[in-house]
């Protein structure tokens, strides 16, 4: 009589006394509670994965992963807007005076310690290309177009939270805690930038 | 909850029963599917169904969710945010294929648990209830299924929407001026589309509030069972938990499988290529046809093609409505006390003639309409109606049911006294002993 095998009764909270009788030792039922409970738990991971994986950007945005710009109209002090990724992009077109600007500045003493050089290509000095988001919370900064207000250090000025940005995009004054964005790009011609 | 010796929840540790004094959620659900929950230890697998259900109906809404984020409710744009998001969004293609396929799997549940409970006499007293709440889960699942299929904006959706909103064009009197009302304008287009979107995404939560109810009313009596036999001790039970956690979880595997074979494998096998051509209001498609889960009440839409004293029109627009309305009457049409099918020697033959008459009105819901067509749907319709009301009430009177087991646990377990022993309580357990020294 004591051979007669009631189901599942170990698994059954309070029900310790089932087990005693047969002893110690893992039974045949533990592993397949133990595989099946596996397997629909790895069968929900990969269920869940396609819930996930559909917020990332899709095919339409990553194909808008890079963008040309024609950069022959901006005449020296002038700069224009333009869109990568959906984001602003500044392209400014730096006088001398800026540059003289930028240069005579201690770098030590900077918060994001950059040179104008770094942030721009090799005989390519006077165009500073940048992201046109705040590094402190993603407003645009005012400054590229005509007129508006370039901040204390004749770059740029975020009119959110009041950063200040020199003439190479660095920070100087202000919350945000990093210079603007130099995105990748290259001159694929004299006169036209290719970003990202 | 629905039987004296139902085991109470007991916390296991301190923070439980601090947690049970103050929200007690697992002692719901302790007694609604876990260890507290008797039920009858007789369920065949076709008690899988109801569980199956609400996994189809969870699928829906969070697919659905998902394809929300992605979908445009804006008649131009409608049709390519869909084909967005087949090609470009991560993993679109089998977020929509599990979407449109799973509602057919829905469906395919649901006729499968409506035809359980046709055979197993669930419509009958202490269940009314829980049959007639499922009545209304399924109409709103129709309601739910035909504004999901107008999203796309495919040709077959349009001609959906203009066709089943023309339902109520045949209300005499108010009924164009109400057509009108519902759509928005003349003919489907973006008031239309907007509200359907709207209400197809909030529906499902409808159904959901519907399904607690019919989960609650449910497990006042308990399940019923293959006899049909009322639970009498606790020999006739096990708990939900582990017996039926199992049973089900089984059935799920099972059910998933069919599932993806379609998903992966035949996912256009149950769609029409006409709604991948973009809605346009001065075309419509040669043939056109409802999803195959509306087959059966299309055919008795078409039926009618005569003017008898109402309009042919309203005759068919009636009859389909009626078809459905017919079965919240069911309880007191079908006067037998005996709820199995499987006692009933004369029903039994009436219940298999009923499936094969709701697949030939399905044949005939999709078919071509010829005279042999249409004298097929409506002889098929007649007989749909002759069963509920003419031969059920019939049948009921005159049957002389088979002998009934005298009690659930005889049936299976033919009184072996050791297997017949309440759960819990064999071998070891004090109720046992006595035996055991015997």
């Amino acid at each position: 009589m004591a051979t007669v095998e009631q189901p599942s009764q170990p698994t059954m909270p309070g029900e310790p006394q089932a087990d005693a009788a047969h002893g110690a030792g893992v039974r045949r039922r533990d592993f397949i509670n133990i595989a099946a409970v596996s397997f629909a738990g790895v069968g929900a991971a990969v269920a869940v994965a396609p819930l996930l994986i559909q917020m990332s950007p899709d095919a339409s945005v990553r194909a808008l992963s890079s963008t040309e710009v024609d950069v022959s109209k901006i005449q020296p002090g002038q700069g224009i807007k333009t869109v990568w990724r959906k984001q602003p992009v500044f392209i400014r077109n730096l006088t001398p005076q800026d540059i003289q600007a930028a240069a005579s500045v201690e770098v030590g003493g900077l918060r994001d310690p950059q040179t104008l050089a770094d942030r721009t290509k090799p005989g390519k000095q006077n165009w500073l290309v940048t992201l046109g988001v705040c590094t402190h919370l993603g407003c645009v900064p005012l400054g590229i177009g005509e007129g508006e207000n370039k901040g204390e250090y004749g770059g740029y000025f975020c009119p959110c939270h009041g950063s200040h940005y020199d003439t190479a995009g660095r920070i100087r004054k202000g919350p945000a805690p990093t210079n603007l964005v130099v995105p990748e790009y290259e001159f694929a011609s004299d006169t036209v930038v290719r970003i990202g | 909850m629905s039987f004296a010796w139902a085991k109470p929840y007991e916390p296991k540790n301190n923070f439980m029963k601090w947690l049970d004094e103050r929200l007690p959620v697992p002692r719901l659900v302790y007694g609604a599917v876990g260890g507290g929950y008797p039920v009858p230890r007789n369920l065949n697998y076709f008690w899988n169904f109801g569980v199956l259900a609400g996994l189809a109906l969870l699928i829906q809404i969070i697919t659905g969710i998902v394809l929300g984020m992605h979908y445009y409710s804006y008649a131009g744009g409608a049709f390519e945010s869909v084909e967005r998001i087949m090609r470009d969004v991560n993993a679109g293609w089998v977020l929509r294929y599990v979407h449109q396929n799973g509602a057919s799997f829905f469906f395919a549940i649901v006729y499968i648990h409506i035809f359980r409970g046709l055979y197993y006499g669930s419509y009958k007293a202490p269940r009314e209830m829980v049959w007639m709440l499922g009545i209304v889960i399924y109409l709103l699942m129709m309601a739910t299924a035909f504004m999901g299929y107008v999203l796309p904006w495919g040709q077959m959706s349009y001609w959906g929407a203009q066709v089943i909103t023309g339902f109520f064009s045949a209300i005499p009197i108010v009924g164009e001026p109400l057509r009108v009302f519902l759509l928005g304008g003349y003919a489907p287009d973006q008031a239309a589309l907007t509200r359907f979107f709207s209400l197809h995404y909030l529906l499902p939560f409808i159904i959901s509030a519907v399904v607690i109810l019919k989960i609650w009313a449910l497990h006042i009596p308990g399940s019923s069972n293959p006899t049909g036999v009322d639970v009498k001790d606790e020999k006739d039970t096990l708990p939900f938990h582990p017996f039926y956690t199992a049973k089900d979880g089984f059935g799920i595997g099972v059910a998933l499988i069919l599932f993806s074979i379609f998903v992966f494998f035949l996912p256009y096998s149950l769609g029409h290529p006409d709604n991948y051509v973009e809605a346009n209001p001065l075309v419509t498609p040669a043939h056109i046809v409802p999803e195959w889960y509306f087959w059966p009440f299309y055919a008795i839409l078409r039926a009618f093609t005569v003017d008898f004293i109402l309009p042919a029109k309203l005759w068919g627009v009636l009859a389909m409505f009626a078809s459905i309305l017919l079965l919240f009457f069911l309880t007191w049409l079908d006067r037998s006390p005996v709820r199995s099918t499987s006692y009933r020697p004369a029903y039994k033959i009436f219940f298999w003639v009923l499936v094969l008459d709701v697949m030939v009105l399905g044949y005939a819901g999709q078919a071509h309409i010829t005279p042999f067509t249409l004298a097929l749907s409506q002889v098929a319709a007649a007989y749909y109606f002759a069963h509920f009301l003419i031969i059920l009430p019939l049948v009921s009177k005159f049957e002389k049911p088979l002998p009934l087991p005298t009690s659930i646990s005889h049936s299976v377990l033919h009184g072996e006294k050791e297997e017949s022993a309440p759960f819990g309580l064999t071998r070891t357990g004090p109720a046992a002993a006595p035996a055991a020294a015997e």
